[in-house]
């Protein structure tokens, strides 16, 4: 049964994990890239070794059809994906419109004031 | 019903029983994306107190993660063993797993020792009460891996690897992976990130 994967499968994801790690480790302890770059290359990083993982560890891409569990982890990573960037949106939106300066210098922008 | 007929039956079930885990695997990651969340919102506000830079060691971060990657490798190679019926094998490969896992789980333990003594314990500011929650949430799933880890090993040494226990093996490695995923965006998020 292919489900349950083999020797060759575990090794790469092994290996391309501890590759990614170390990668993504190099980068933030060298000061490598400027803030918003490194931040922006090591959640790139995080997400390869998360499709990787999914792949080589948990066989999701070796499922008989119909795709029920590849179905319920897309679903997972959208409900995810909503519930972080959601907050993270919603949660500086207020800190900025709680922030008397912010605030002034948005009302200044706005015409007529 | 015929002997394979049944035989196919019973995997039909275990395929069930494997799916219904896989669900709540898949549940368990809205509860750490909640928690995720939190942290996110809430890294900043350090409440004059010290931040992710000053905390963290990221050496000692990094053996830990790599000791859990190890060991979600090693829980890969328990299970081919278990599907190949070496017994011997099972149990040596769990065993290393479990050994790995407990090594993770002191050293987790011990920063966390390390934080309070110093005063920055859950109570010191809403960053270290985000952190607390989120990288212990994790502990706690851990520690009931290798609980439950143990309890399969004790069946597998008594009973052999017969059908409740290789299923129940199937359902423990899914976790123990699931586990390593979720200390990936950890390590990430709460380490990386807080050490720029």
């Amino acid at each position: 049964m292919k489900q349950e994967g083999n020797l060759r499968s575990y090794v790469i994801g092994f290996v391309l994990s501890i590759v990614l790690t170390l990668a993504a480790y190099a980068l933030v302890v060298n000061h490598l890239f400027s803030l918003q770059l490194a931040l922006s290359i090591i959640a790139g990083l995080a997400i390869v070794q998360f499709m990787v993982q999914m792949l080589f560890f948990l066989h999701l891409g070796h499922e008989a059809h119909p795709r029920w569990k590849l179905v319920v982890a897309v679903f997972m990573v959208i409900v995810v994906v909503i519930l972080v960037f959601g907050s993270l949106w919603i949660m500086n939106n207020l800190n900025y419109r709680m922030s008397p300066t912010d605030m002034n210098n948005y009302l200044r922008g706005q015409d007529g004031i | 019903m015929s002997e394979t007929e049944l035989a196919l039956e019973h995997q039909r079930a275990d395929e069930k029983t494997v799916f219904g885990f896989w669900v709540y695997i898949m549940t368990d990651c809205v509860l750490f994306a909640s928690l995720f969340a939190t942290f996110a919102v809430l890294r900043g506000n350090t409440y004059g107190g010290p931040d992710g830079r000053e905390l963290f060691s990221m050496p000692f971060v990094l053996a830990e993660t790599l000791i859990l990657l190890t060991s979600s490798f090693t829980a890969g190679l328990a299970m081919l063993a278990a599907h190949a019926g070496k017994r011997k094998s099972v149990l040596v490969w769990f065993a290393l797993t479990f050994l790995l896992g407990v090594a993770f789980l002191s050293m987790e333990l011990t920063e966390f020792a390390h934080l309070a003594a110093e005063g920055n314990s859950w109570q010191r500011s809403g960053f270290l009460s985000s952190f607390f929650t989120l990288v212990a949430t994790h502990g706690l799933h851990i520690t009931t891996g290798l609980l439950w880890m143990v309890v399969l090993m004790w069946q597998v040494a008594q009973k052999g690897l017969v059908n409740p226990a290789v299923r129940r093996l199937t359902l423990l490695s899914l976790f123990w992976h699931f586990l390593d995923i979720v200390w990936i965006f950890i390590f990430t998020i709460v380490y990386l990130w807080g050490a720029m």
